[in-house]
């Protein structure tokens, strides 16, 4: 174990209260909300017992299933070709020889983070109506597609650029050397090994677009609901325990998703 | 075609490499001639940044020399990728590919080569039995030590039996006794395979012993090339008379000249130095002698059978095999002396009075 420097947090007096404190912030609302999932009255805040009704009301829910099949489409679309494109420009700006650009070109890739996302939800809106109005295309749950892949490509392209950038050079330079031709070399090492920064990537886009509420509000047509839309939804009515049950559904992917990234990424490292 | 000595196997012309343009340009090389013999050991020596590194570069492909010719047996490849030369490297840090097996690297060659597999497989075996790693064929790379990365790293790079093996300072990353051992491997390695080898390092004491010829470079310049003994007993400049050994430089007066030796007159005493080749210096030079060619005469009121060269010990060292005296010569200067401890003869103390005699043909002039 390293030694304990004067600066280290974990002597200071107070230290375990407040990370206590910050513990129960982050996470009592998520656990009482899971605890309620499981209630058998009919009211959110008052506990009558436990009991599974919510969650086969949720299930038979046609509204809930189609929201959670449009979902998964735009999810899953939207991270493919957002890792796919982040995949590509990460080689391209780690793989090459520095170029004038190259600092502005990492500023447009990352620019997504930093703009509100209520203007990149409101712009994506009138970008799509003049698209249907100038020239009459409609794209339908495309639009969706087209929108999340956009934020998607910066979440999935800064764990794979950082992979990429602690890649040891000379290991590119062996497989050249062992009369690996470009593609050769990229086959054989560079892929294989950027692979935990790709699924790590994957990961991330997928939960950033599978929870997206604000451009998915605005970009959204008839029959496009996604599951946080149909939750919002839901709360604008007498709310019920389903709520609870759609959220902690919801979450439990959210946490597979993240696990088994983080589990392939750690197998294929090792 | 240039000329190129029969039996050499790369021919290095006018080589240059310059980095960056402009104000900013650095040259890691001017114009550098060397010729690497068939089935030779050979080393390039000099201190960091001398440009050695960056000559195995261009030698491997991973860098363009910016003019000159690399000749492979009489081939041009200056321009070629390193996947299309036939040469190998050891990398400083191995370079194992951490998601293959033991037998994976060593195979990675071959299979880019497109051998059949059944001769891969014999390949790698053969390789694991020539580094003695059979039992570790199926091992990842991170899960055997920093030596046995070395063998693998080594067996990867023989393994499709290349026309030259580059080795870039191979051995540093090794604690001494590990390095020793694969010192003495090296060798038997290049002896049983028959491969040129071409070694980089900045250690002078295993450039000496492991070397059949050593090139010593010094701020992308080549100073000398010859053997071990050549470029020890030998040497042309002062920097590699500095850089190789420990060594005494004195001033001295030229007073004649013939076809290898110049009599030379050092505080009086007058000596006969060896000349570098083709070199007739005039006037004022430097005379080196190395420290075990010097003895220690008692007394030194006749100043030795020379006559002349004496003074005062004024620090005495212990080394174990050898004892070092440092003497402050009469009339300035200081002169190391190194004596074997086995010689049995009577020891001096700081504060003696000594003269030096030098042995016969051990001064050598620098071309300075």
């Amino acid at each position: 174990m390293a030694e304990r420097g004067p600066l280290d947090l974990k002597t200071q007096p107070g230290f375990g209260k407040v990370a206590l404190l910050c513990l129960f912030l982050l996470y009592a609302p998520i656990l009482i909300l899971m605890i309620f999932s499981v209630n058998s009255g009919s009211i959110i805040t008052h506990w009558e017992g436990v009991s599974l009704h919510w969650y086969g009301a949720a299930l038979a829910d046609d509204d809930f299933h189609s929201a959670a099949r449009n979902t998964m489409v735009i999810a899953i679309s939207a991270t493919v070709i957002a890792t796919l494109t982040a995949t590509l420009a990460a080689i391209g700006m780690t793989r090459v020889k520095p170029w004038r650009g190259l600092g502005a070109a990492f500023m447009v890739i990352n620019l997504p983070l930093m703009v509100p996302e209520i203007v990149t939800a409101i712009a994506t809106l009138s970008f799509f109506a003049l698209v249907a109005g100038k020239l009459g295309l409609n794209f339908g749950i495309g639009n969706l597609i087209i929108a999340h892949t956009v934020f998607c490509i910066p979440f999935a392209y800064m764990p794979i650029r950082a992979r990429l950038e602690d890649m040891d050079l000379t290991l590119e330079q062996a497989a050249a050397d062992l009369y690996a031709p470009p593609w050769q070399t990229f086959r054989r090492v560079t892929l294989p090994l950027m692979m935990p920064g790709v699924f790590s990537g994957m990961a991330l886009a997928f939960i950033v677009s599978f929870d997206d509420f604000t451009i998915t509000q605005l970009v959204a047509g008839p029959g496009q609901t996604t599951l946080p839309l149909y939750i919002w939804n839901q709360t604008r009515r007498p709310m019920t325990p389903e709520i609870n049950a759609i959220s902690t559904i919801l979450l439990l992917i959210s946490i597979i998703v993240v696990t088994a990234s983080a589990l392939i990424a750690r197998r294929r490292k090792a | 075609m240039p000329e190129q000595p029969s039996g050499s196997a790369i021919a290095i012309r006018q080589v240059s490499k310059v980095f960056g343009s402009g104000s900013d340009a650095v040259t890691a090389l001017a114009q550098v001639d060397i010729d690497i013999r068939a089935n030779e050991f050979f080393t390039l020596l000099g201190p960091s940044g001398c440009g050695k590194t960056t000559l195995l570069r261009l030698i491997a492909g991973f860098d363009y020399p910016t003019t000159g010719e690399i000749r492979l047996y009489g081939d041009d490849i200056a321009q070629l990728p390193p996947y299309r030369r036939p040469i190998n490297t050891v990398f400083q840090n191995y370079a194992l590919f951490p998601h293959m097996t033991v037998a994976q690297n060593i195979g990675f060659g071959l299979e880019m080569l497109g051998r059949p597999k059944a001769e891969i497989a014999a390949r790698i075996d053969e390789m694991l039995r020539l580094v003695r790693m059979e039992e570790l064929k199926n091992r990842r790379t991170s899960q055997i030590s920093g030596g046995q990365q070395q063998r693998v790293a080594l067996a990867r790079a023989l393994a499709p039996q290349p026309k030259v093996l580059l080795l870039d300072e191979p051995l540093s990353a090794l604690d001494y006794k590990l390095r020793k051992e694969m010192q003495l491997e090296l060798k038997r390695l290049q002896h049983e395979t028959g491969i040129t080898f071409i070694f980089v390092t900045h250690d002078q004491e295993e450039a000496l012993t492991m070397s059949d010829r050593i090139a010593v470079m010094s701020k992308g310049r080549v100073l000398q090339i010859g053997t071990a003994h050549d470029i020890y007993d030998k040497p042309a400049e002062r920097f590699v008379a500095n850089f190789i050994g420990e060594t005494n430089f004195l001033d001295a007066e030229v007073t004649g000249v013939d076809a290898a030796t110049a009599t030379v007159r050092v505080k009086g005493t007058t000596l006969q130095a060896g000349l570098p080749e083709g070199f007739r210096p005039a006037g004022k030079a430097t005379v080196v002698i190395r420290p075990e060619h010097a003895e220690l005469e008692a007394g030194g009121a006749d100043r030795g059978t020379l006559g002349g060269l004496g003074g005062v010990i004024t620090n005495v060292v212990f080394f174990g095999t050898d004892t070092h005296y440092y003497i402050a010569l009469d009339g300035g200067g200081d002169f190391m002396v190194r004596r074997q401890n086995s010689r049995g003869t009577a020891a001096f103390a700081s504060g003696d009075r000594v003269g030096l005699r030098i042995d016969p043909g051990a001064a050598r002039v620098l071309r300075d």
